[in-house]
């Protein structure tokens, strides 16, 4: 196995950076057509589908980074530049957070002062929910997503150029901080760009729930990245079927964990039968909407519980291609739940505007990832335990 | 009492290091031996697979107990709250899913980690007070730093002579022929 023959033969034969920029370009070319053709409000909605969507993927490569180092993983090494290039590509979305603030008052409710004067619930929330604060704290959130997944993914590439001693002593000390500042912003960026989509509804537990659909995201997008280098014949000496086994045990964790939250936020809100929180369920419960929701029910939790339920299943290839891509589909259903409530009022109404949005912000996103992972060592070659994670085997 | 009445209940054999024993696992696998075991201070990644063990039917026996839990769960909470003693509870329907749910989960994984825990038992024949390999002396070296293989005379191929000539071929040291005290 000759890790950098097989790299070289990587960047000279692979073509898909440059047919996810093409893809991405068009996309966003559409999608700004949209804005003319449609209506301004469908083109912003589907648009901040997308674009959380995708921070979802980059932050969850940030987590899955974060968390490897925090507890020394060593099956995931071989994974390690897989989510440290979803993790750098996060930076460049500040971009893409520009036509968010444009769309303001499109999107949100609480930005129009007229509206604000007439509603004293939203009279109390102005200080936090306000369009400058907003902006702010939305920098902020790159900010902080921007220091760590840059700092992490520099001190990822000194590590390959050459064998420092402490390095990885140092990928602790960033990731514990970290990881605290990771779960604060992600939980305050759904707060603010998700759950105040409906200023008047509220849940503590949203920040969670976004996570545990993010985490989900992340390892389907892992685990398809690598079927298909695999599928070309790279890296099939890397990543084994053991560690493909080990992303197949934690989406399964995920996928009941995700059940679990969701129940809770559920639960909760139907106990109670307070009428601001109930509106919020109610509004997905009316026309098609109640199907989308069944769909989550089913897609998001019972099937991919049932099916990788067991270990041939987690460690059968073909199924994890067909579950990856579902999980990604299922992953973009649920957002689409979560925002497009608040524009197609009583039923759902899908737009073409919705997929090349998505084409449009994923295909930038994915030609920064492979510009990154391509550009640098596809293994952390000079990691200390990289040997024994190339040789991992379950139990 | 006289040595030579005394039969042989076994042979235990030991290995220099953790990736000796993986290696003679391997070989008395493929020689054909099946009442065999391998002892190690701690776990050896890949053993299973070395000694030819099949998937453990532990998931299985979990997975079952688990689905009785949820059934059970379910039951008896709609059983009771919509048939036997129907109560408004804060003018929720008699059969309200979304109350049960967190009972009938909490039962799920009490019965599958009961099921766990002494399907867990079962599968390794345990509580078990003695075994054979207790008569060697040298056997309580595997709490620390020994590696030893031990194969029952149980075994249908086993042979005191050829054994342990096949032991000593595959390079295990410190032979002894187990017999009871």
């Amino acid at each position: 196995m000759d890790l950098n023959r097989e790299h070289t033969r990587l960047l000279e034969s692979s073509k898909f950076g440059t047919f996810a920029l093409i893809g991405g370009v068009i996309g966003l070319v559409l999608t700004a057509i949209g804005y003319f053709v449609v209506s301004p409000g469908q083109m912003y909605h589907s648009y901040l589908t997308a674009f959380f969507f995708w921070v979802t993927i980059g932050l969850g490569g940030l987590f899955f980074t974060l968390l490897h180092h925090l507890t020394g993983a060593v099956w995931s090494v071989v994974l390690r530049k897989f989510s440290e290039s979803l993790m750098a590509a996060l930076p460049w979305m500040l971009l893409f957070f520009i036509p968010v603030i444009f769309g303001l008052h499109e999107l949100y409710h609480w930005s129009h002062e007229e509206v604000v004067a007439k509603d004293h619930l939203l009279q109390g929330k102005a200080g936090f929910l306000n369009p400058t604060f907003f902006t702010i704290r939305g920098i902020g959130y790159f900010v902080i997503w921007i220091l760590l997944s840059l700092s992490l993914f520099k001190l990822s590439v000194k590590q390959d150029q050459q064998h420092t001693p402490g390095i990885t002593a140092k990928f602790k000390k960033i990731s514990a901080p970290g990881m605290l500042l990771f779960a604060l912003s992600l939980t305050f960026a759904s707060f603010d760009w998700l759950m105040s989509l409906d200023p008047h509804w509220y849940s503590t537990i949203f920040g969670v729930y976004i996570f545990s659909g993010s985490v989900l995201a992340v390892l389907s997008t892992i685990m398809l990245v690598a079927l298909f280098l695999r599928s070309k014949g790279f890296l099939e000496e890397v990543v084994t079927i053991e560690h493909y086994q080990d992303i197949a045990k934690l989406l399964f964790a995920f996928t009941v964990f995700w059940a679990y939250i969701a129940f809770s936020q559920y639960f909760l809100i139907w106990y109670g039968n307070i009428p601001e929180e109930t509106i919020w369920f109610l509004h997905r419960w009316e026309g098609s909407w109640k199907t989308i929701s069944m769909i989550i029910v089913f897609g998001h939790f019972v099937l991919p519980f049932v099916i990788l339920v067991t270990r041939n299943s987690k460690r059968n290839l073909k199924l994890l291609w067909v579950m990856g891509f579902w999980f990604l589909i299922i992953h973009w259903i649920d957002l689409y739940w979560l925002v497009l409530p608040t524009f197609h009022k009583h039923s759902a109404h899908f737009s073409w505007l919705d997929f090349t949005a998505m084409l449009g912000v994923g295909g930038i996103f994915m030609a920064i990832f492979w510009r990154k992972f391509t550009g640098n060592k596809l293994v952390p070659m000079n990691d200390p335990e990289l040997k024994e994670s190339l040789h991992f085997t379950n139990m | 009492m006289s040595t030579e009445n005394k039969k042989a209940l076994g042979i235990l054999a030991e290995f220099a290091n953790p990736g000796e024993l993986l290696k003679a696992a391997e070989q008395i696998r493929d020689a054909g031996y099946r009442k065999f075991d391998v002892h190690s201070p701690f776990p050896v990644h890949g053993m299973d697979n070395a000694m030819g063990l099949r998937q453990s039917k532990l998931g299985f026996i979990a997975g079952i107990a688990g689905l009785i839990g949820c059934i059970g769960g379910f039951g008896l909470q709609g059983w009771v709250s919509a048939i036997e003693y129907p109560l408004v509870i804060s003018g929720k329907p008699f059969f309200s899913f979304a109350a049960f749910v967190p009972v009938a989960f909490e039962l799920t994984i009490l019965f599958a980690a009961i099921a766990t825990v002494f399907g867990m038992f079962h599968l390794n024949r345990l509580p078990q007070l003695f075994h054979n390999v207790f008569y060697s002396e040298q056997f309580a070296k595997v709490t620390d730093d020994g590696f030893m293989v031990s194969i029952e005379a149980g075994d249908p191929k086993f042979d005191e002579t050829k054994t342990k000539e096949f032991l000593t071929s595959i390079g295990g040291t410190s032979l002894e022929i187990i017999e009871a005290k």
